[in-house]
């Protein structure tokens, strides 16, 4: 863990000069590396259809950025493709290092296994499924053996706060703890970014403030990167970063407040 | 995601949905409950047909007159005779009886193959007054035969004192019987009854014998027929052939023989052998002939009748599994289609499609393996129930269940492929956003 003072500043100085401040002692990581993402569906048919048309994004590691845009604006698709469940049609994306378009299938979901961290605004958990079970479940894929990913998730539902509620299914917990399960499955396999689309979306203000603190809480304090994507504008403003997304293009990115407000 | 997690997902699912599981065993239930079923009754059969004829000798063969068929003796397969040579030719006549001119002849052709010829004439049952209880009357069955069969009989139930009876002892009213025999109808020791004159009644007439050997009376086989109750007790008396023959009035003939053939003879070979040397002597006859048979033939023609059943009934049993593979294959298929979102979810969090596709083929099977469980206890049960009716220790086929259980598990592969290869090529992104 470094020193968040000198981080924040070589984060800074980072954005601003739009490299990182290579070579330099704690310089931070260049996450997220987009250049002129471009993504279009029907690709070679009458009906082609370009959503995304240029995006260049870079995230570094600890930052804590929003992207905000209306419905329609091709919010999803770049979520889809920082979260590599889709190819941009066009363009680089190098994600920790890991150059995306070289990857197969099956390459590409060990990449979102071990990088990215979902979280959904329909929790997304599995049904009939304990929450110590939800949340052991990315350690499942990656093969850590049992005893230690029992350890690891209530390790994990403890620090959300749900350690009381871990043989709770689904179906038993709030929204609120549910998507408090859900955040302590995007942590528990140490991704380099947390993912979480509209993640108070189905959410009251009350427990939208209660999982919006745990997200700052993840930054602050485990030093995690998260991007996250949403219509709010108070929700954004929370952020370190927010990038305002327009009919596919990035229209205007500022700084946020980065502290807490009412949602 | 590891085999045991997977099988743990399975039967979880299967709980959640337990009747529609149930349903979609059904099909695999029934057609293997009908294959263990009919296996298992098959192989109590055969277990219990061996086992009461390993005693009574295997290397011998029987020779039996039986009639000709209807193609045999004029060719004419539509012919409207069968009824009525049914019942006319029903017993064989004195002159197609066989004769002890013909077992004399056999018995020099073969010399080193045949050890001896058991000639047995039933004369019938024999009734007496039970003794000091004039009112109960015992009942014997008597048959005449000569000394190879009572040398048969030495091996399983040994003399208890007086002798044998000799073939040298021609037509004189001695008989052997068992020692229940002497208890029931005589009240005295083994030895005491040596000698002594007992009366039998044999179809309305008195006859007067002498006890010559009392042997050891079989419980078992006695027991297999059905009551050992003392009043109704099963036993055997052995008289002199000659004796039989003045009794029932018939020629020196018989309809069935049973040849004891030496060790160390390939008895399957010497069947047709012997088959044919008889056979040579009715060639000329239109209505009888000679067949020869040993048990193991016999045992031969009760094996390939129940395999010839069971292939009957593995046929619908075929048709009962491909209906139960089938919808195991439209569960699967409704299953992939309502964790649509599952699906999603789980490749969002970095499983890879083999995973999934194991995931999905895993629960197929283990609902294929639940319902060849449950179709093999089933098929035990009916198949022994059935057993224990018809009389015979229940013995469960343990290759048809292996088959079975391995049958099922491939029904579960095969059919849950297609599904859970659905499953497996899902689009995540169209997958999560499903509703």
């Amino acid at each position: 863990m470094q020193d968040p003072k000198t981080f924040a500043a070589h984060v800074a100085q980072a954005i601003e000069t739009g490299r990182p401040a290579a070579g330099q002692p704690g310089a931070p990581r260049l996450l997220i590396d987009m250049r002129g993402i471009r993504k279009s569906y029907y690709v070679g048919q009458p009906n082609e259809l370009e959503i995304l048309h240029g995006i260049d994004l870079q995230v570094y590691e600890g930052e804590f950025i929003a992207i905000v845009g209306e419905s329609g604006s091709g919010k999803s698709t770049l979520m889809n493709i920082i979260g590599v469940l889709d190819k941009p049609t066009a363009g680089a994306y190098t994600l920790d290092g890991i150059d995306i378009h070289a990857a197969n299938d099956k390459e590409l979901a060990a990449i979102r296994n071990r990088k990215i961290g979902f979280v959904f605004q329909t929790y997304n958990l599995i049904g009939r499924q304990s929450a110590l079970k939800n949340v052991e479940l990315p350690m499942l894929y990656a093969g850590v053996p049992g005893p230690e990913r029992a350890r690891r998730a209530a390790d994990w539902l403890g620090r959300v706060g749900m350690g009381e509620r871990m043989k709770h299914q689904p179906n038993e917990l709030s929204g609120g703890q549910k998507q408090r399960v859900a955040i302590a499955r995007a942590m528990v396999n140490d991704p380099a970014i947390i993912l979480a689309d509209e993640p108070t979306g189905a959410l009251d203000s009350q427990t939208s403030r209660v999982v919006m603190d745990l997200f700052r809480e993840m930054n602050e304090r485990y030093h995690k990167t998260i991007v996250l994507i949403t219509h709010n504008q108070n929700l954004a403003e929370e952020c370190g970063r927010v990038l305002t997304l327009l009919d596919g293009r990035i229209v205007a990115q500022r700084k946020g407040a980065g502290r807490r407000g009412v949602l | 995601m590891g085999f045991f997690e997977n099988i743990v997902l399975a039967l979880g699912n299967l709980r959640a949905n337990k009747m529609r599981s149930l349903l979609t065993m059904l099909g695999i239930i029934i057609g293997i409950a009908a294959v263990i079923a009919i296996e298992t009754i098959g192989s109590s059969m055969t277990g219990a047909v061996t086992d009461s004829m390993s005693g009574l000798g295997v290397s011998n063969i029987t020779v039996s007159l039986t009639q000709k068929s209807e193609e045999d003796s004029s060719g004419g397969f539509f012919g409207g005779g069968v009824a009525l040579r049914l019942f006319m030719d029903s017993s064989p006549s004195d002159s197609d009886l066989l004769t002890d001119a013909m077992v004399e002849e056999y018995m020099a052709a073969f010399p080193d193959t045949v050890a001896a010829v058991q000639k047995t004439l039933q004369v019938g049952s024999a009734t007496l007054d039970k003794y000091g209880d004039s009112g109960t009357t015992i009942t014997a069955s008597v048959s005449g035969v000569n000394r190879a069969v009572l040398n048969e009989l030495d091996g399983d139930t040994p003399l208890l004192a007086g002798r044998w009876l000799r073939d040298d002892d021609g037509d004189r009213r001695i008989c052997v019987v068992s020692e229940k025999f002497v208890e029931q109808t005589m009240g005295c020791s083994n030895t005491e009854a040596v000698g002594q004159r007992v009366t039998l009644n044999i179809s309305g007439m008195p006859y007067a014998f002498y006890v010559a050997g009392v042997y050891t009376y079989d419980d078992e086989s006695a027991s297999m027929f059905g009551s050992t109750d003392d009043d109704a007790i099963q036993t055997e008396m052995y008289i002199p052939l000659d004796t039989a023959r003045a009794i029932t009035g018939t020629a020196a003939g018989y309809e069935s023989l049973t040849v004891q053939v030496a060790g160390g003879v390939d008895i399957n070979d010497f069947v047709t052998t012997t088959g044919e040397f008889f056979s040579s002597y009715y060639t000329r006859n239109d209505t009888w002939t000679v067949e020869a048979s040993s048990l193991s033939s016999m045992v031969e023609e009760l094996t390939s009748m129940l395999s010839t059943i069971s292939l009957g009934i593995s046929a619908i049993a075929a048709i009962s599994l491909l209906v139960g593979g089938i919808g195991v294959m439209n569960i699967m298929t409704v299953s992939v289609t309502e964790r649509t979102r599952e699906i999603g979810t789980r490749k969002a969090l970095g499983a890879p499609n083999t995973a999934i596709r194991l995931q999905f083929i895993t629960e197929a099977v283990v609902l294929c393996l639940l319902g060849g469980a449950i179709g093999v206890a089933l098929g035990v049960a009916i198949g022994a129930a059935l057993a224990a009716f018809v009389g015979f220790a229940a013995r469960a086929s343990l290759t048809a269940i292996a088959v079975a259980v391995g049958f099922s598990m491939a029904i579960g592969v095969f059919f849950g492929y297609y599904p859970a290869n659905k499953a497996a090529k899902l689009d995540p992104i169209e997958a999560l956003r499903y509703e």
